[in-house]
């Protein structure tokens, strides 16, 4: 066991380690400068282009700007470039906006699937399976923002309430009213963000449920004359639940990648817009922060579905 | 009697020699194919796309396309589905081919039905390049760490490449110094390991030169830590970032949707090489004395096909969703020329005045995208004998 989490520790700090090395290569090797965003700005004088070059280290041979980013950017100092406020006060900020998107929408999508996915493979080949397969093919297939525009229309058509933004803007009132605002607010995002999900993985929970249904000791608790509910949901659905304990730790990347068309388009302050508006100004302690965050998030994502599944699944205990 | 005689003659039939099986396997999972019903019509409509879009490349490019979609007819603009054109405020040459605009006008005038016409090649094009380049790299890099796997990388070979490698690079990017020598240096030890390598059987390695040979990791240790890395990046994130960067071309945005999610083919075709290479026509193959690259690419690959082919029709639907959604965010194809995902994205500002312009769009994207999925679970299921109805 421990010999296991020493292992994977060192696998994935060095994978880390590339992945950082990757990004900054990405970055900094892609023509143009973040000095040359604005050419035409009678403020970027020549003098001025050299201080910002050398205060951002960008004067530097290339392996001592990433030594200079990465140091900077774990002792929590690196500023961002566009408006010299730290990277990580800002990320932190946006993250606390995309939290409640971020929770929502994973509640709509694990509370939703597993009944719809469970159903669907007890009922196999029957109307409700074969139209719960097409509608998640739909949704799987539909593009986010073609969605988000006909979920728009069609709320502010039938109860005429504002959705864009995080609240409505200069609004005054506290209490209820707020609330309810807020609400509005925070639900096309959240659905939008969970509906994806809620395809993929009702699919998932059926396939895995339809695996464990045809097991033998599934089987042999039909024969013995077991009720049907008794066989689904204790013999055969927590088998089936295996899998899924594990995808916990998969959900945590979600936190950054995935809602930077829908944060665009619902003028929603989060993370992703603020990755978006990044790229635009060429802001790239921000950029690299993300997606040095995101990395991380990935590799503790995973290392925690490996422990979870060591924990829930003794044949693989090491 | 009579029944044992029965039993007897179905296992041997007439003349007692065992029939090959009439149906090939082509046949025989076509056949299973055409009774789903949901995955022929993906087909249907796979096919029509395949065929809209190459005609739309005949009809829309050129200096004066058919179907014009770069027309600007401002007193035109932002006309409904089906509405005819007003005639007598038209010039000859601007009145539109079908008599009527089939899907409206944008807020130029401009005839929505050629400009997504113009933009199904677009799709077409980014769908196929892109699952074409990722599937190469793919097999190419899933092949070779499943059938090398165990075999070690010495510090000589990764010094040499890294030096050749970074070298190479070093010269594109200007620093022509420094690079010819990390050049001529990775080869001088690609000389040495070569010379010392065929000559080891004769003589001992001198002293110093050993280190070269030193074991480091085995070749599957790269290429899944390889994955492992390129797992580890946000995908849409990292391509809005690299194609923001580079110059705005459709090919930019293929290669890198290319570059960036070759990493499932890869995991699928390692994994069935590791099962592949233990059985007995690859020993035969090897005993033949046939080299290790014609039995990767001409034995193993066409038997570990199979899933990466599910895998691509499936990832050809989401690169056209990602390029949708590069143009939607306003990256991607420079203006004059159409996509879908410019179309809708134009579209936004007229949501309620023209939903059309979001609609049409919207719904095309959606139909061959859900065509594409439909058909890749279909063959799916037709290959993977596991999930067929029992």
């Amino acid at each position: 066991m421990l010999a296991f989490l020493g292992r994977s520790l060192i696998q994935k700090i060095i994978t880390l380690f590339f992945v950082s090395v990757i990004s900054f290569l990405i970055i900094y090797l892609a023509p143009g400068e973040p000095s040359q965003i604005d050419p035409l700005n009678p403020i970027f004088t020549q003098e001025v282009l050299e201080r910002f070059r050398k205060e951002f280290h960008l004067d530097k041979p290339l392996h001592v700007q990433y030594f200079y980013f990465y140091r900077d950017l774990i002792s929590g100092k690196s500023v961002s470039w566009k408006d010299n406020r730290p990277v990580l006060g800002k990320i932190y900020e946006r993250f606390l906006n995309s939290l409640p998107l971020f929770i929502l929408g994973t509640l709509i999508t694990w509370t939703l699937s597993f009944p719809v996915g469970i159903h669907a493979a007890i009922r196999r080949g029957s109307f409700y399976d074969r139209s719960t397969t097409f509608l998640a093919y739909l949704l799987i297939s539909i593009p986010g923002f073609f969605f988000a525009y006909m979920l728009i229309i069609f709320v502010v058509t039938q109860f005429h309430v504002p959705v864009i933004g995080m609240e409505t803007f200069g609004i005054s009132s506290t209490g209820w009213s707020w609330l309810m605002d807020r609400v509005w607010h925070l639900l096309l995002p959240s659905i939008l963000f969970g509906a994806g999900g809620i395809a993929v993985l009702s699919r998932y929970v059926r396939n895995q449920m339809l695996e464990v249904e045809s097991q033998d000791y599934v089987r042999t608790a039909k024969a013995k004359g077991l009720p049907a509910d008794k066989v689904h949901y204790k013999h055969a659905l927590r088998n089936a639940l295996l899998p899924f304990v594990t995808m916990f730790g998969l959900i945590l990347p979600g936190l950054i990648g995935g809602s930077v068309i829908i944060e665009s388009i619902f003028s929603w302050p989060g993370m992703g817009r603020m990755a978006y508006e990044a790229i635009l100004a060429r802001d790239y302690p921000v950029i690299l922060t993300v997606n040095f965050i995101s990395a991380i998030l990935v590799l503790v994502g995973t290392f925690i579905s490996d422990l979870l599944y060591m924990v829930v699944d003794p044949r693989i205990r090491l | 009697m009579m029944g044992v005689n029965e039993k007897r003659g179905s296992a041997f039939p007439e003349g007692g020699v065992l029939e090959t099986p009439k149906k090939t396997l082509f046949q025989e999972n076509w056949g299973l194919f055409r009774k789903n019903r949901l995955a022929m019509a993906g087909l249907m409509i796979f096919v029509a796309f395949f065929i809209i879009a190459v005609t739309g490349r005949v009809l829309t490019y050129g200096r004066d396309p058919y179907f014009n979609p770069a027309l600007v007819r401002l007193q035109e603009k932002l006309r409904p589905p089906l509405s005819k054109p007003n005639l007598e405020t038209l010039k000859p040459e601007e009145v539109p081919r079908l008599g009527i605009y089939l899907f409206g006008t944008d807020d130029l005038g401009r005839d929505v039905f050629s400009r997504m016409f113009q933009g199904s090649w677009v799709s077409l094009t980014v769908g196929f390049v892109a699952v074409g380049i990722a599937v190469v790299i793919g097999v190419f890099l899933g092949g070779i760490g499943g059938y090398y796997g165990s075999s070690q990388i010495n510090l000589g070979s990764l010094l040499a490449s890294v030096l050749l490698g970074g070298g190479i690079i070093g010269i594109l990017l200007g620093g022509t110094a420094v690079g010819v020598l990390m050049v001529l240096l990775g080869a001088a030890v690609a000389a040495v390991l070569i010379r010392m390598g065929n000559s080891k059987a004769k003589r001992p390695i001198p002293m110093g030169f050993s280190v070269l040979f030193l074991n480091l990791f085995s070749v599957d240790v790269l290429i899944t830590g390889l994955i492992d890395i390129m797992l580890c990046f946000p995908s849409f994130f990292l391509i809005l970032t690299v194609v923001a960067l580079l110059p705005a071309s459709i090919y930019t945005i293929m290669i890198v949707i290319g570059l960036t999610s070759w990493m499932g083919a890869a995991r699928f075709v390692r994994a069935e090489f590791l099962s592949l290479r233990e059985q007995d026509f690859v020993t035969a193959a090897r005993a033949l004395g046939v080299s290790n690259w014609r039995i990767i690419f001409r034995h193993m690959v066409p038997n570990a096909m199979a899933p990466v082919l599910v895998s691509a029709t499936i990832g050809i639907a989401t690169a056209i969703l990602t390029e949708a959604g590069l143009s939607f965010l306003g990256f991607g194809v420079p203006p004059p020329d159409a996509t879908w995902g410019n179309i809708l994205s134009n579209g936004k500002n007229f949501l309620f005045d023209a939903p059309w312009l979001t609609f049409v769009p919207g719904v095309a994207v959606l139909i061959v995208v859900l065509a594409f999925n439909l058909f890749g679970e279909g063959l799916r299921e037709v290959l993977n004998p596991k999930l067929r109805e029992r």
